[in-house]
């Protein structure tokens, strides 16, 4: 392919973005979220705020894995102020975890519902509303026409939304504009010290529009992502007392 | 104790106000004493005057214990003054109260002769003077030390020294005693302070024709909540809780109520409340009147731009407000929460619930031991090889699967609060299985033999 025709194809992708929503960062601004190299998967090497992403926790401990990494969000997302809103069936998240990744709990309110019809209401209005930094809700089951509908909700808001699915065997199609999983992985400590060392997660990007999916290692320490560059190897420590 | 009221047959017995409770029930064995509530008297004295509008539109409370009414223009209503007096006297004796009334130019005349007087209650215009003569100088409305000078020098009535040079009087009791007779006399113009009720925050709308339709309701909530929101803005009050009643045809009543999370006046938030309602209201053959009713208004907290939120808490959003006003109507107030911290380390009970979004945390929430991200409501039982006391498992079974501890942190031991509840401690571990899933586990009392029973799981770390 000659120069002529690669530079048409990047300048058309371009226009083609600019179309569907995503505009250029501004020169000079900081990448928001503190993703590090993980943000060069999103289209214009910005993590996309004001859409719904969609995280996938099938099992409890994938759910805090997904709980704490989507609190790392959060962070910077509630660092120009707003609150968040937390909707769930069955809530089981606890907001004293929240401090560790520099969210104030008392910031996140939570709504309690009793049907999931219910969850996908509330998310709608509450995405709605400006005032808020985010909106997370824990649904099972979503159609294609119900995700829509969030999306014309916040394209209007330019809420950031996160919806947690807990049933990985209804995976449909949405609108979503990233589809992530979050695993735990074992945690390093230095020198072989004993105990458990920093959260450390296998972050997937299954799906993502106008990006390149791809899997990455994250660590979070010191109130922010880091991005574990070795390959983690298990070491397996003799066990000793700790702490 | 002391006796501040007694009613006629009490005071047939010898008792008056004043008197020692001790001794009144030494005079009279079986007196009944109640305990008198402070306020009580004042409140119900307001309450009368309130009821007395139907009399007068002019209603000032006289404390303690009377009640002034402008009566002017209103006697022939009742048929002359005599049948006005009679009237208020007999319907308020017909409730079981003590009453004496008294009708006259000034208000003094009128408080003296009420108070004081023996004959006639009625002064005619202009003849104060001859109505004050024989009354005691007490009738006058003077402080007790005045009195007991009056009293000292032998004047006993009115008439003894109201004809005394107006300096004489001046300087020996005073400027007060001169402007009590001079208001009494009517040289002097005398203010009251008028009651002023609340009015109930209600509004009517009367339809012309049955309305049956949705439309039709929603026309008239709006209209009223304007009406409503029109004089509550004038006031600087907003709508705490708001009910709104339909009248049917049938005879049946309807109503739809809503809550809001702060005071408001703004109709389109709170006609936003209402359409969530308007569905569970059934028309049937139509309704004919529409009240609205505001039970609880509170005063407004006036909107102030914030330059600049140090830690941008976000909740005092309005917007947020009236979301959350919304979520509220539709699945129940019950059902949100947020959280804060309390010093409690036992896991359970480290976080309350907020009373308002206005609330603050009282104190800091704890950094210092790390807590998982979710936590179970209930800690649900583990199987554990645990060979070392004090140590963590070397590996449990949870739902059927063994986890091998790989990594482990702890123990932190949490004492159960014990002016709380009785029970053993727990020893908590933070652990970490081959996967790298880390768990929050503890054993509940101290190691034991029977160590089986007495593992358990409470938490996912991320």
């Amino acid at each position: 392919m000659s120069d002529t025709k690669k530079d048409l194809i990047s300048q058309l992708q371009k226009d083609i973005l600019l179309w569907e929503g995503f505009t250029p960062p501004a020169a000079g601004k900081a990448n928001g979220l503190g993703l590090g190299p993980l943000e060069a998967a999103f289209p214009n090497g910005v993590f996309p705020t004001g859409t719904i992403h969609e995280l996938i926790c099938p099992t409890p401990e994938t759910a805090a894995a997904t709980g704490g990494f989507t609190a790392g969000l959060l962070a910077a997302l509630m660092q120009h102020g707003g609150a968040c809103l937390w909707i769930s069936t069955s809530r089981r998240l606890f907001p004293p975890s929240l401090v560790a990744f520099d969210v104030a709990p008392d910031r996140m309110i939570f709504i309690d519902v009793q049907r999931e019809k219910d969850v996908l209401w509330v998310m709608e209005e509450a995405l709605k509303c400006k005032g808020l930094a985010a909106v997370i809700g824990e649904v099972q089951d979503i159609s294609f026409a119900q995700s829509r509908r969030l999306q014309l909700a916040v394209e209007s808001s330019k809420v950031t939304g996160f919806l947690l699915r807990n049933d990985p065997r209804k995976l449909g199609t949405t609108t979503c504009v990233a589809r992530w999983q979050i695993t735990p992985l074992p945690s390093i400590l230095e020198d072989e010290l004993p105990g458990v060392g920093f959260p450390r997660w296998q972050v997937d990007l299954l799906r993502v529009r106008n990006g390149n999916p791809g899997s990455w290692q994250l660590e979070w320490t010191d109130g922010g992502f880091t991005p574990v560059t070795e390959t983690a190897k298990v070491v397996t420590l003799p066990q000793r007392k700790a702490g | 104790m002391v006796i501040t009221a007694a009613n006629i047959l009490a005071e047939a017995g010898g008792i008056t106000a004043g008197m020692a409770a001790a001794d009144a029930k030494a005079i009279v064995p079986d007196l009944q004493v109640i305990d008198e509530i402070p306020g009580q008297a004042d409140k119900l004295l307001n309450a009368l005057g309130e009821w007395c509008i139907r009399y007068s539109p002019l209603i000032a409370v006289d404390l303690p214990g009377g009640l002034l009414l402008d009566v002017s223009g209103c006697a022939h209503l009742w048929g002359g003054e005599r049948g006005y007096l009679n009237e208020i006297v007999t319907r308020l004796i017909s409730k079981g109260y003590d009453v004496r009334g008294a009708m006259a130019d000034t208000v003094g005349t009128a408080w003296a002769v009420a108070r004081f007087g023996r004959t006639k209650p009625i002064i005619e215009p202009g003849k104060q003077v001859n109505a004050l003569l024989p009354l005691p100088p007490a009738a006058l409305r003077l402080e007790a030390v005045i009195l007991e000078r009056l009293q000292k020098l032998g004047f006993y009535t009115i008439k003894s020294f109201i004809g005394i040079g107006r300096t004489a009087l001046r300087r020996r009791f005073g400027q007060e005693l001169l402007l009590r007779l001079d208001q009494a006399l009517g040289n002097e113009e005398e203010p009251i302070q008028l009651l002023q009720p609340v009015e109930p925050y209600t509004e009517r709308l009367p339809c012309l024709e049955p309305i049956r339709t949705a439309t039709g309701i929603e026309i008239a909530v709006k209209t009223l909540l304007k009406k409503l929101c029109l004089r509550l803005q004038g006031e600087g009050m907003g709508v705490r809780t708001a009910i709104l009643k339909g009248y049917r045809v049938d005879g049946h009543l309807i109503q739809a109520a809503i809550g809001t999370n702060r005071a408001t006046h703004q109709v389109s938030h709170l006609f936003k409340l209402f359409e969530l309602k308007i569905p569970t209201l059934e028309p049937a053959l139509g309704i004919e009147l529409f009240t609205l009713e505001a039970p609880k208004v509170e005063e407004v907290e006036p909107e102030q731009e914030v330059l600049w939120s140090p830690e941008g808490c976000g909740l005092e959003d309005l917007s947020l407000a009236e979301l959350l006003d919304r979520l509220a109507n539709k699945i129940g107030a019950g059902n949100i929460h947020r959280y804060l911290p309390q010093e409690h380390y036992w896991p359970e009970r480290s976080i309350k619930p907020a009373l308002s979004l206005k609330e603050k945390p009282a104190t800091k929430w704890r950094t210092g031991r790390p807590r998982p991200s979710l936590l179970l409501s209930r800690p649900e039982r583990i199987e554990v090889t645990a060979l070392i006391p004090d140590y963590p498992p070397m590996l449990f079974i949870y739902k059927d699967k063994v986890h091998h501890v790989k990594k482990a942190d702890g123990p932190e031991r949490i004492e159960r609060e014990w002016w709380l509840e009785q029970g053993e401690h727990r020893d908590y571990y933070q652990v970490e299985d081959e996967n790298g899933q880390r768990y929050w586990l503890f054993r509940s009392g101290h190691y034991g033999g029977d160590h089986s029973k007495q593992w358990f799981i409470h938490g996912f770390f991320a």
